[in-house]
């Protein structure tokens, strides 16, 4: 963003933006923040709480779980998905028909809504019935995800990664052509080895499109909600409730709509803040 | 070292690309059988082949106007997006004014709100303005997280275009908008095919606020599946080719921009 002319003006190129983008947002957003501060009993009669539902939720044992099993969840996904999709961008072919085969058939899990994905690792995965359960129980597994938490998390992790490195893959291999050849001829010159080729040219060079990875993936499976629904249902018991599903629970389950609006403002605040903190890390080197 | 492992390297693509296909091969598997097939046996391959559940999908309005409805939110969406986001874009990356840092980041914590926060009062917010059930009110709110996808994208290849294009432009007399569409757009048509790519995508896949804001007139096709499988009994095979069916579309996308995503990416941000 170096070099920009000031020019006031460009508020009306913006304009359009922020009026869709703040109807969608600021409106929803303060209907949530009134809620958090109100009790109701139904009839539309409100009486105001104050902070009590953020309280209420911040000292819940409920809540506490929901957030470290997400915090799990997201740490496993991230630390599978983002070195398996630069090792597998790193062995794609550069170019040729080959390249795009690849490319066109990983990008596949990536366009298939979510409750359909769900669906899919579900039928999958059913023990009698399912490929992959009865596979596995036919090897002598004892595997049944509806009925073990364990067995529930696997699929789970599997589902996203299944789901989700495709993305990582599509930004690394992206950077990864960005590189001239020169870059790899010079190192060749120099007898560079692969190792210190892939530390000295190839991550740096991947530096933008990984962060714009992480980022996005660091937020999409914070807020995952329709797949693991349909596949876990949150279940067996609580195992698998992340935070969003516990959440729509407690809002459209129970109507509890002032803790799960005191809910929902902590938990966008919380993926504010990792974000921010993310960023902030993986832009600290750069000149601005 | 060096030469073994370049020899076995094509091996991690293929093998992930097998296990990308086993779920989806497995749902075609299940597309094509008999309801009895399904909960009767265990078979890697259709015993009775019957195409009647496509059948099915394709005949009864509940199940094909689905597709149609998904199909128009989704390009509305895609279209407003894109409209929007190029002018935002353009002042993003070629001017500095009042504020411009932080209503960017502003923008992009909006594709940070997790959907499940704003099902309700979204749902409250069309109910009031009279578009609830609407397709335009889906395509709208799909904004929330496509808008701000869609700036980034577009300003991070737009700075990749020179400045001197536009001086250049302008000293040959060229007005704003005629030099916009006539010069910048073409120039950045890659950036373009790339943005709308992941506006097709993330509002294709989306359910949660898809199913809040529609009922009858505009539900998604995602929706219509979640209803066979909880009200009439556990139709897997019906179900099945309905999923099978969602891929289609996505997987022509993919097809049309298979060149422009490593090329466009690599223009853009790196």
């Amino acid at each position: 963003m170096s070099g920009r002319t000031p020019n006031q003006k460009a508020w009306w190129l913006v304009l359009p933006v922020v009026v869709l983008v703040a109807f969608n947002a600021v409106i929803p957003l303060m209907t949530v923040v009134n809620y958090s501060v109100q009790e109701t009993f139904g009839d539309n009669q409100f009486f105001f709480e104050g902070v009590t539902w953020f309280e209420q939720i911040l000292h819940s044992s409920r809540f506490h779980e929901a957030l470290q099993r997400q915090l799990l969840f997201t740490a496993i996904v991230l630390a599978i998905e983002l070195p398996l999709g630069v090792a597998i961008a790193l062995a794609m072919p550069r170019r040729g028909a080959w390249a795009s085969v690849c490319l066109v058939l990983m990008a596949m899990p990536l366009l298939i809504p979510w409750n359909v994905v769900g669906a899919m690792w579900n039928i999958l995965a059913l023990p009698d019935i399912g490929l992959l359960g009865h596979s596995l129980n036919a090897m002598g597994f004892d595997y049944n995800f509806t009925r073990q938490p364990l067995s529930a998390w696997l699929t789970l992790i599997t589902m996203d990664v299944w789901h989700w490195t495709s993305l990582v893959v599509l930004l690394a291999y992206a950077g990864l052509s960005a590189i001239p050849n020169a870059f790899y001829q010079a190192a060749r010159i120099d007898g560079a080895s692969g190792w210190a080729v892939f530390c000295f040219i190839q991550l740096p060079k991947m530096k933008r499109v990984l962060m714009i990875a992480v980022l996005l993936r660091f937020m999409d499976s914070f807020m995952i909600y329709t797949e693991a629904i349909v596949l876990t249902g949150g279940g067996p018991g609580n195992a698998t409730s992340l935070l969003s599903i516990d959440l729509v629970k407690i809002a459209l389950g129970q109507f509890d709509l002032g803790p799960a609006a005191a809910m929902s403002l902590i938990y966008f605040l919380i993926i504010l803040l990792l974000s921010w903190v993310f960023y902030t890390v993986m832009t600290r080197d750069e000149p601005q | 070292m060096g030469v073994p492992m370049n020899r076995i390297k094509w091996l991690l693509p293929l093998l992930y690309i097998l296990f990308v296909l086993l779920p989806i091969y497995w749902l075609l598997n299940m597309s094509f059988k008999t309801t009895n097939e399904i909960l009767g046996s265990f078979t890697l391959w259709p015993d009775q082949f019957t195409l009647q559940n496509y059948r099915t999908i394709f005949t009864d309005p509940t199940w094909y106007v689905g597709y149609l409805n998904t199909l128009a939110y989704v390009l509305a969406n895609t279209a407003i997006s894109l409209a929007v986001a190029l002018p935002a874009a353009y002042a993003f990356s070629r001017y500095r004014f009042l504020g411009d840092k932080h209503l960017f980041f502003w923008l992009l914590s909006n594709r940070m709100a997790p959907p499940a926060v704003f099902a309700l009062p979204f749902f409250q917010l069309y109910s009031a303005i009279g578009l609830f059930d609407t397709h335009i009110a889906v395509a709208l709110a799909h904004c929330l997280f496509n808008v701000p996808l869609a700036v980034w994208i577009l300003e991070g290849f737009m700075s990749g275009v020179p400045k001197e294009l536009d001086e250049t432009a302008f000293v040959d007399g060229y007005s704003f908008p005629r030099f916009f569409f006539r010069i910048f757009i073409p120039t950045i048509a890659a950036g373009i095919g790339v943005a709308a790519f992941f506006c097709f995508m993330f509002s294709w896949v989306e359910l949660l606020l898809a199913k809040t804001l529609t009922a009858v007139a505009a539900k998604p096709i995602a929706a219509t599946m979640t209803r066979t499988a909880s009200t009439s009994g556990y139709e897997l095979g019906l179900l099945s080719a309905a999923g099978a069916l969602t891929i289609v579309p996505g997987a022509l996308v993919i097809y049309f921009v298979r060149n422009y995503i490593a090329k466009g990416f690599a223009l853009g941000r790196v």
